[in-house]
């Protein structure tokens, strides 16, 4: 980890410069056409997802606590922002983000309510009761006026349109990428630290003086928040959202994807959420065998490496390259990179 | 219908749920883990009567009998499979857990495609309704709650009074010290996710009697209120898990007349999520002290 202190400032750069990279490509590809509308919408979708499995990996990988409601959360950010831009009359570049934070805050209120009596105690309640949420907030927005009930909630405007098929794009990605640099930085803090400690022993990290209750409830609303935002962008991405699309699949898709990455891992999150994504979208035909595969994997992977397949490494390209570079002045092929 | 007949009827739901919730709450007091796919076991209970009573037009003493046992070796099955491997090497808790969740989704979804998602219709038994003075019941609701009743009472005596029973408590109570006095831990694992599956199996045939129609997400909602009776009778504990399904049963039916039929599941999670705030080890739990 680590290295001195100029090593990480080449760190920073070179990672800075990829992203920024990486985001203004896409942004011309799409600008230009060559990513059509649709799969805009679903590198869009991409980002979104990347957003919800880092914000899992929070809870599941880091804090260790199982969370199966994760599309519950989302669903509540997704209505709270959709009613929001459409209802309020203001126009929708000022509605959209002020909708997204209050679709997060709900989510997030929502944490609480949950997060309280079930992590007050040790032991896998979290697991139940937020499977438990998960069904019944679906089951109440099916019958409240407000959501529009089994039929679908339409007609949320998107930013995005034919002449300028870029806004929601550019969103998901600058959120998603806001979002993963506060968890990397969240990750090397005292705080961080004290929430591994919860998942590495709680017993022990209590008699050290970490208030576990504080800093697991924290960890928990704030995943909420996350995918309450997640759902905002959902919402205005799709235009039409009803209750069946934030069923409980989509919360074990979710979980996979930080299952299949590496619990504790962000960087496998991303990658596997990436893939993943892409993935079920080109494999629709399929669709009917796709969650029959995904439990196979699930008990797969948990039997024989528990950890998910990158554990908790994180793939670094400045370490890759210091790592090539070394290898190089010894006079030898690199290998495959990745690494430590 | 009147307040003791709201009563009553709850009692008959309770009962399944109870059923249910005894295996969760077996499985929890040996193994501590929430076995998400017990509720899938009442599932295959339910297909398989269809696909013998409905589908090879066998009798019921057959199609019973059969269920029940292919739910106790399915109960088996599961857990030599999936979690006998994290068991033995002392896995983290959540992989067992996401192992479980994984085994439920797999059952699911493979029923779902051998069988269809729709909806199928089956009656196990002719229930008709029985005049008791000023009261009128349905057959299923009394059979429900006296099948019940003497399945407790031979699950009780089963865990009191035999020798595997008592290996069964020896094993939960502490399973190293049971290792030590010759007791095999593994088998009775086994022997409990048997009994606890086939009283799921138990749970389905009346389900299916009370409400005759299965489906493949049949054991999702039904699953989940059982946990929540085993947790609110305290997890681990037999009689608790009886008390919880009846007092959930209860609750349901009167949230049903008086209160709300499209709210009732809501309402039936707020108990959960009130009995942990306020007394987290349920009705009759024991407050067992931890140690480092």
């Amino acid at each position: 980890m680590g290295g001195t202190k100029k090593s990480i400032g080449v760190s920073y750069i070179i990672n800075t410069t990829l992203v920024v990279l990486l985001f203004f490509v896409l942004l011309i590809f799409i600008n230009t056409g060559v990513i059509g509308r649709y799969n805009t919408q679903v590198l869009t979708l991409v980002c979104i997802n990347i957003i919800l499995a880092v914000s899992l990996n929070l809870v599941t990988g880091v804090l260790g606590q199982l969370v199966l409601g994760h599309a519950g959360f989302m669903l509540v950010g997704a209505y709270a922002s959709a009613l929001f831009t459409k209802n309020i009359g203001l126009p929708l570049s000022i509605s959209f983000p002020i909708s997204l934070l209050l679709g997060g805050l709900l989510a997030a209120l929502f944490g609480v309510v949950i997060g309280i009596p079930a992590l007050r105690l040790r032991g896998d309640y979290l697991a139940i009761i937020t499977l438990g949420f998960g069904e019944i907030i679906r089951v109440v927005s099916y019958n409240l006026e407000i959501t529009n009930g089994a039929k679908a909630l339409s007609g949320i405007k998107s930013l995005s349109n034919r002449q300028n098929p870029s806004p929601m794009f550019i969103y998901a990605f600058l959120i998603a990428v806001f979002i993963i640099v506060i968890l990397f930085t969240f990750g090397r803090s005292r705080h961080g630290r004290a929430v591994i400690s919860i998942r590495e022993d709680e017993i022990a990290s209590e008699s050290m003086g970490i208030n576990t209750i504080y800093y697991k409830l924290f960890v928990f609303v704030f995943a909420a928040f996350i995918a309450g935002v997640a759902g905002g962008i959902f919402a205005h991405n799709y235009g039409t959202i009803d209750p069946a699309k934030f069923d409980f699949n989509r919360s074990v898709e979710i979980l996979i994807m930080v299952v299949l990455g590496g619990m504790g891992s962000i960087t496998g999150s991303i990658i596997s959420a990436g893939s993943l994504t892409i993935l079920s979208e080109k494999l629709r035909d399929f669709s009917q065998y796709r969650m029959i595969l995904y439990s196979v994997i699930l008990i797969i992977v948990m039997l024989f490496r528990p950890s998910g397949l990158l554990g908790r490494y994180e793939i670094s390209v400045p370490k890759i390259l210091r790592y090539i570079k070394k290898r190089s002045s010894n006079k030898k092929v690199p290998p495959e990179a990745r690494e430590e | 219908m009147d307040f003791t007949t709201h009563v009553i009827n709850g009692l008959g739901l309770g009962s399944i749920y109870a059923l249910v919730a005894l295996g969760y709450s077996m499985v929890y007091g040996i193994v501590q883990l929430i076995n998400f796919a017990h509720g899938d076991i009442i599932m295959v209970g339910g297909y398989s009567v269809y696909l013998i009573m409905v589908m090879n037009g066998l009798p019921a003493w057959i199609a019973i009998p059969a269920s029940l046992i292919i739910c106790a070796v399915m109960g088996m099955l599961i857990e030599r499979i999936a979690y006998h491997r994290l068991l033995v090497h002392n896995a983290a808790r959540i992989s067992l857990l996401i192992t479980a969740l994984g085994v439920s989704m797999f059952l699911q979804n493979s029923f779902m495609l051998l069988f269809g998602s729709e909806p199928k219709a089956m009656s196990i038994f002719d229930s008709q309704p029985i005049n008791l003075g000023s009261l009128v019941l349905d057959f299923s609701t009394l059979l429900n709650i006296s099948v019940s009743v003497v399945m407790m009472i031979g699950l009780q005596l089963l865990v009191n009074k035999t020798k595997i029973g008592k290996a069964m408590q020896a094993t939960s109570e502490d399973a190293g010290a049971a290792k030590l006095m010759g007791i095999n831990t593994n088998n009775v694992v086994l022997f409990t996710f048997a009994v606890g599956s086939a009283l799921a199996a138990v749970g389905a045939v009346l389900y299916c009697n009370t409400y005759p129609q299965i489906k493949p997400d049949m054991g999702n909602l039904l699953g989940l209120k059982a946990f929540v009776a085993a947790v609110l009778g305290g997890i681990g504990s037999i009689p608790g898990a009886m008390l919880g399904g009846y007092a959930l049963g209860v609750a349901e039916s009167l949230t049903k007349a008086y209160i709300s039929t499209r709210l009732t599941d809501a309402i039936v999670f707020s108990i959960l999520i009130l009995m942990l705030l306020v007394k987290p080890t349920g009705l009759m739990g024991k407050n067992r002290k931890e140690k480092v």
